[in-house]
């Protein structure tokens, strides 16, 4: 039992450090790769905060100090060299690295149910809102005094 | 031995917390004080019984007894002392045992401090923290003890991650856990609600402190982490969208939804259901986190232990005590009648309309960092959900809340006119506006980003400033301020915590916009500019800190010639952990920072140096400052004390209504 524990213990522990070596900030992007256009060099840069370093937790290559981050900033600057479009620079990534890289998943098919959850549950909430405004609004009239509890209340307050 | 003395501690604090978290239930069902009044005596020994375990845990650490598993794992010798006793939170383990030392705490602050209480309430509401103990003690001891022994201990540890050797590991758990945790008490008074069947301004008015208290807890948590997030990364982002912080902002975000609703319900006895329904999922938001942050389920920069045994352990507690009460909540939320009724132009219907775009934000965050996780079980797409999204899908709703809070805030109760709020706020809009055409006239970038970020902050603080002017009545300027002297705490925490809102509005659309970077080979010697500064670099040596070898730029920067400040970013190597971390150098100031990091060592001479203005970075952390001081003077108001007071006339045990 003890030992079982330790080598679980173990696996965790390496799990946690090569985790560790992957969150290493190193210096993200070098002064090489940066162009020398500036509008281009800016493009490139929200690119990059789009695109997921395929190797580590949950970053993005932009910031990431992998040796593939720097291959895909490299090549997002080719292709913008190229004469690429923004879209056309993603797609020819997403083709080569799947959609997973994406940090920003595109709004068509399933991931309208993603895009859509929000302004639908506004929609649905406001109606709920309000619905439960007129509730209220009803138990007031209907807490009302009736008709003749309400003579009688004239009849008493005029005396 | 000791720590044998430790281990046992804690398994007898699962037995008090069991006896806490069922006899008082059984007592106030019976109605039988002698058995509720065992709820008082069983939260205090239970705090001390954690607290010893702590403490035992926290000597093995100082004393670095590596015969513990734990110890030899995240620590080593030539740590620096404080690093020693901060990493006994540094680790699953551990940081477990904070959180359930802090649940300890919660339980008898309420315990002391809730003397004003009907009986009843207070033995079900100590009841159920003990409920909330009891599954945390078990997750511990079945699946992450910390006081496991090795058979043969390493003669020295594999010290902590070098990344967390910082201050800001030593605040940011702590903070961070005070107010989840804070949300349990929360929890516990809705669920004892629920089960009392009774739901009054007087319960809104105990609960209010305690989720008041969690919430500027975690604000100041929050804000710490991403200050540490800012300063330690290496290029100044503060706010990464990670599942991880996700995972902190629903519960805020909930917690501030639940702070204003329960203003309604102690204010005006509405909104009573969707108070308590809010209670139960503001830490059922708490624990979703705590299952993305410990089951290694959802991919996170931040994640610590990547175990789905763990993860599934979670889950079981989080549908025991979140489905047990949302079950409950079912039975019972049809007996909790409101009873005030409101216009459709009022203070409440503002705060509905500041509750719904909460909680649909929170659901889109929700929504979004689950996504990936359901898409690929659902759905076999492997795909990511990250801040592009998170920007697009969460911003309208910080834009809608900005715009309706200052009208909304001076809206009278019951029944309010907007045109008198508008009438009132027509110079807080002049001064926005003008201040947005200001910085489109000022900036060099062609953003839009900036400029509505000002507007919008400047509108919510000047609005917040308002709303406190008004209040001082019309008089002359002596008598007004002295009104406003007189005014209760809550009127000044509100303000302040609305002006801190609009500050860190401003803050982060400014840092956002208006960043300068610059990144470039800089020959030791050279000098370059970076927007009115120049940066020369004078040096690069190497040093020996405690436990690590570090690289040491020196740069001086300077305006005009005069010297601004001499910065020492660094790079470190930790050889125990045999890894590298970057230590920025910042120059904070009033209105910018100077950030600059030191790079790699290039072939062709020189040092790779990056270096960002970061305008308004200071703002931002006076925003989330400001925040925190409105939870605290609301907390300090008299009237939660006088409160007390007048409750404790009230006869004992009145029948449900």
């Amino acid at each position: 039992m003890r030992r079982w524990r330790n080598r679980r213990w173990a696996d965790g522990l390496a799990c946690v450090l090569a985790l560790a070596l992957l969150a290493t900030p190193v210096v993200a992007v070098q002064p090489d790769e940066v162009l020398a256009d500036p509008v281009l060099e800016e493009r490139a840069r929200d690119i990059s905060r789009e695109i997921r370093c395929p190797v580590c937790q949950s970053e993005a290559i932009e910031y990431s100090g992998a040796p593939i981050s720097r291959d895909l900033r490299l090549i997002i600057r080719e292709r913008l060299v190229a004469g690429d479009s923004d879209r056309e620079v993603l797609d020819f990534i997403a083709a080569r690295y799947g959609e997973f890289v994406l940090f920003n998943p595109r709004p068509e098919g399933s991931n309208l149910i993603l895009w859509l959850s929000g302004p639908v549950l506004l929609l649905v909430a406001i109606g709920v809102a309000v619905a439960g405004q007129r509730r209220r609004r009803q138990a007031l009239t209907e807490a009302r005094l009736s008709e003749a509890d309400e003579a009688r209340l004239r009849e008493i307050l005029e005396r | 031995m000791i720590v044998e003395l430790g281990h046992f501690a804690l398994i007898l604090a699962l037995m008090v917390a069991i006896v806490q978290s069922t006899v008082p239930l059984w007592g106030a069902h019976r109605d039988d004080p002698r058995l509720m009044a065992l709820a008082k005596p069983a939260a205090l020994i239970q705090v001390v019984l954690v607290g010893a375990s702590f403490a035992v845990l926290t000597w093995a650490f100082v004393a670095s007894d590596f015969s513990l598993s734990l110890v030899a794992g995240n620590s080593h010798t030539d740590k620096p002392l404080i690093y020693k006793i901060t990493g006994v939170w540094g680790n699953h383990e551990g940081s477990l045992l904070l959180w359930v030392l802090v649940l300890a705490a919660y339980g008898a602050a309420v315990a002391l401090w809730g003397g004003n209480l009907p009986a009843r309430l207070r033995a079900r509401v100590l009841a159920v923290q003990g409920m909330v103990g009891v599954s945390f003690l078990l997750f511990m001891l079945l699946t992450s003890n910390p006081f496991w022994r090795l058979v043969s201990p390493p003669l020295d540890g594999q010290d902590l991650n070098p990344l967390l050797q910082d201050i800001g590991l030593a605040l940011h758990p702590p903070f961070l856990y005070l107010g989840y945790v804070g949300l349990s008490v929360a929890f516990s008074f809705a669920v004892a609600a629920l089960i009392e069947g009774k739901v009054d301004a007087a319960w809104g008015r105990w609960v209010r402190p305690w989720t008041l208290a969690a919430w500027v807890f975690l604000t100041i948590g929050i804000a710490l982490g991403s200050w540490w997030a800012y300063y330690e990364l290496g290029w100044g982002g503060f706010w990464f969208w990670d599942p991880v912080e996700n995972a902190s902002f629903m519960p805020w975000l909930l917690s501030i939804a639940l702070l204003h609703s329960a203003i309604v319900v102690e204010k005006r006895e509405s909104l009573k259901a969707w108070t308590i329904l809010l209670a139960i999922m503001a830490f059922g938001f708490c624990l979703i986190g705590a299952f993305i942050v410990r089951s290694g389920v959802i991919t996170s920069v931040h994640a610590f232990a990547l175990d789905p045994e763990r993860g599934v352990f979670i889950l079981l507690i989080l549908g025991v005590l979140t489905g047990g009460a949302l079950i409950l909540f079912a039975l019972r939320a049809g007996a909790l009648e409101a009873r005030g009724i409101f216009g459709t132009v009022s203070r409440e219907s503002a705060l509905v309309a500041n509750n719904v775009l909460l909680a649909v934000a929170t659901f889109v965050i929700f929504v979004g960092t689950l996504w990936p996780l359901v898409a690929e079980m659902l759905l076999d797409r492997t795909l990511s959900v990250g801040e592009p999204f998170f920007n697009a899908a969460f911003t309208p709703f910080v834009v809608a809340l900005a715009l309706i809070l200052p009208p909304g805030a001076m809206l009278a109760w019951k029944r309010g006119s907007i045109t008198r709020s508008m009438k009132l706020l027509v110079p807080a809009l002049i001064l926005a506006v003008a201040l947005a055409g200001l910085a489109v006239t000022m900036q060099t970038e062609a953003t839009i980003l900036g400029p509505v970020g000002l507007a919008l902050g400047a509108w919510v603080v000047f609005g917040a400033l308002t709303d406190l002017w008004v209040r001082g009545g019309r008089a002359g300027l002596g008598e007004r301020l002295g009104r406003l002297a007189r005014l209760p705490r809550s009127d000044w925490g509100k303000a302040t915590a609305h002006v801190g809102v609009g500050v860190t509005i401003f803050a982060v659309s400014a840092m956002t916009a208006w960043k300068t970077e610059d990144i470039r080979v800089v020959q030791i010697g050279e000098t370059f500019p970076l927007g009115a500064y120049e940066v020369r670099l004078d040096d690069v040596r190497e040093l020996e800190g405690v436990n690590y070898q570090t690289t040491m730029g020196f740069l001086t920067v300077t305006r005009d010639g005069a010297v601004v400040a001499e910065l020492n970013p660094e790079k470190r190597y930790y050889p125990v952990a045999s890894m590298p971390t970057t230590e920025a150098a910042i120059d904070y100031a009033f209105l910018r920072d100077v950030y600059i990091v030191l790079g790699d060592r290039q072939q062709s001479g020189g040092w790779a140096v990056r270096s960002y203005i970061e305008p308004f970075a200071n703002w931002l952390w006076a925003g989330c400052i400001l925040m925190a001081l409105g939870g605290f003077l609301s907390l300090s108001d008299r009237r939660y004390r006088v409160a007390a007071g007048a409750a404790r006339r009230e006869p004992v045990g009145v029948p449900a209504e």
